[in-house]
């Protein structure tokens, strides 16, 4: 799937609740099926910066494509996470790099994007286009 | 006067405002606290009406804010009960005042000398010291703290001696609520020679300190905690240490005479006071001080110790709840856990609910570390708070606690 598709595909599921609460209650679903970074990975130089909570995020490339998983000490940042790397992993560097993150508005989690919010949603994306360049870079080297 | 709690309230305009679509109930108070429509007054007065620099212009404006700006500090130096009005230094808050300290000690200090702090600072208050041994070569120590929240006298004690120069520890704590025993600790300090300077960020709200009574050297506080405006506080030195200690930064108003070759400096306190201050922060300041003394700080403290005692039995009761800073004397400050969740997860539903409180480290990591805990939810109460809205909270953390568990 395109990271577009996926984008529309959290739109539609987001769009069924109608209150905060259960979009809050399926986020900390979506926490749980979180494709778990794996224990020993979880080390000082994985840790997101700009978080109030615990967040580490791990990259690999498969196939030309990357691969993230990641976890964080608080239930609420692992569901943003797990949304993010719904959205963002198994795909082709190049295509993490142009996507953009309107959708983060539309599902009603815009109020994260804030950098006061120090939950590091911001840090997290950046963290994943970095990835995502590092492993361009390779690529066209 | 009787506490009217719901008169009280109407003087907060911010108070009636609704947040995510729910009453908003401000519990973060340690952080800053709301303002009353007499200190707005007091800014747009100012603004309005007679806004001009001070202690320069013989001109009418030039007066009138200058006798504004010298009455708000006459009233602060009655409010504290300094001895004399030039050792109240307006500055840009506590932070402020404890690097101008700071700055002055390094003057004063020599390699081997020992710097005391206590355990539970704010942790961006323990640099200015590090940055001060580093550069004189004094040694920092630090006075540990228990399982409760409360400092060892005994390991305080045991700190001390003629080598000790200066003691630093905060009134109250903003992490913990906890009272520190300063009458005690300045008398130690004393005993061996040391100054003492009080942080007193998190006590003015709550508390009168009479700082002639107390013999502090130094005390420093920011009105934005007690229904001032930000960007203006006060440092206290005793007259002798003010002319002691070196002016901190250069510039307009703290001279009396420049030539090429020498500048003489002016007295207190404007030798600490270079620049064009924050004249308007310094007169509402005054204003606030006013709005407090009219409630009175006897009910305060009663209407807050309720506000303490009911919220802390009723979160109790919640199962795995546990509180940090249980000593015996504390201020309205509740700084929470539940066991299993995150702080950033309660914090971020109970916001949801329109509900303002503090997570994370509180600026005190050394303490979060001491607890081996990545930071607490904390609710800080103020004299405007109600025993509703502690229900809320309540409500909101049970809330919280279903959907995180
Ligand atoms: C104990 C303590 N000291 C110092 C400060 C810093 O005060 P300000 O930011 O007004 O300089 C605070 C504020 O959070 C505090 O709680």
């Amino acid at each position: 799937m395109t990271i577009e598709a996926i984008q529309e595909e959290l739109i539609d599921e987001f769009s069924m609740f109608d209150d905060w609460m259960q979009r809050y209650e399926y986020m900390i679903e979506l926490g749980k099926s979180l494709p778990l970074i794996d224990e020993n990975l979880k080390t000082d130089d994985k840790l997101i910066k700009g978080c109030q909570s615990k967040v580490w995020l791990n990259s690999e490339m498969k196939n030309g494509k990357i691969i993230f998983t990641a976890d964080s000490d608080a239930i609420i940042t692992k569901g943003i996470i797990a949304v993010l790397v719904r959205v963002f992993s198994n795909q082709k560097p190049q295509a993490i790099l142009d996507a953009n993150t309107d959708f983060i508005d539309e599902i009603g989690l815009k109020e994260h994007l804030s950098p006061t919010r120090a939950n590091g949603l911001v840090s997290m994306i950046k963290q994943m286009k970095m990835y995502a360049l590092a492993y361009q870079t390779q690529l066209n080297n | 006067m009787s506490f009217d709690i719901q008169k009280i309230r109407k003087d907060f305009p911010i108070l009636s405002r609704k947040v995510n679509g729910y009453p908003l109930v401000y519990l973060d108070n340690a952080a800053t606290s709301q303002k009353p429509q007499q200190v707005i007054d007091c800014i747009v007065d100012y603004y309005s009406n007679y806004n001009a620099n001070i202690h320069r212009g013989v001109h009418t404006l030039s007066q009138e804010a200058t006798d504004a700006y010298e009455s708000a500090r006459k009233k602060i130096q009655t409010h504290f009960n300094a001895k004399e009005a030039y050792e109240i230094i307006f500055t840009a808050g506590t932070t402020h005042g404890i690097n101008l300290v700071a700055n002055g000690f390094s003057e004063i200090l020599k390699k081997g000398d020992e710097i005391i702090v206590s355990a539970m600072e704010h942790h961006s208050n323990i640099v200015p010291w590090q940055m001060l041994c580093e550069k004189t070569g004094a040694i920092l120590k630090v006075i540990p703290m228990n399982e409760e929240g409360v400092l060892v006298f005994s390991e305080y004690e045991k700190l001390l001696s003629k080598k000790t120069k200066l003691v630093f520890v905060n009134h109250i704590s903003n992490a913990l609520g906890t009272i520190n025993p300063i009458v005690e600790i300045i008398e130690k300090a004393h005993e061996v020679g040391a100054a003492v300077l009080v942080d007193g960020a998190q006590a003015c709200s709550h508390i009168k300190p009479d700082l002639q009574r107390l013999d502090v050297d130094f005390y420093v506080t920011s009105a934005h905690k007690m229904c001032g405006p930000t960007g203006v506080g006060i440092l206290y030195m005793k007259e002798e240490w003010g002319n002691k200690l070196p002016p901190y930064q250069g510039g307009g108003e703290m001279i009396a005479e420049v030539t090429f070759e020498k500048t003489t400096y002016a007295g207190l306190p404007h030798k600490f006071e270079a620049g064009t201050p924050n004249i308007c922060g310094g007169i509402a300041f005054g204003a606030a001080i006013d709005y407090l003394n009219t409630i009175g700080f006897e009910a305060i403290e009663k209407h807050e110790n309720e506000l303490l005692k009911y919220a802390t039995e009723k979160l109790l009761k919640i199962d795995g709840l546990k509180i940090y800073g249980t000593g015996p004397d504390k201020t309205s400050v509740v700084s929470f856990n539940i066991e299993g969740i995150h702080p950033y997860d309660i914090g971020a539903i109970v916001d949801k609910l329109g509900i303002a409180v503090r997570t994370g480290h509180h600026c005190a990591q050394p303490i979060m570390d001491f607890y081996k805990i990545p930071g607490t939810v904390r609710a800080s109460f103020a004299f405007y708070n109600t025993l509703e809205e502690v229900d809320a909270l309540v409500t909101a953390v049970k809330k919280a606690k279903m959907m995180l568990s």
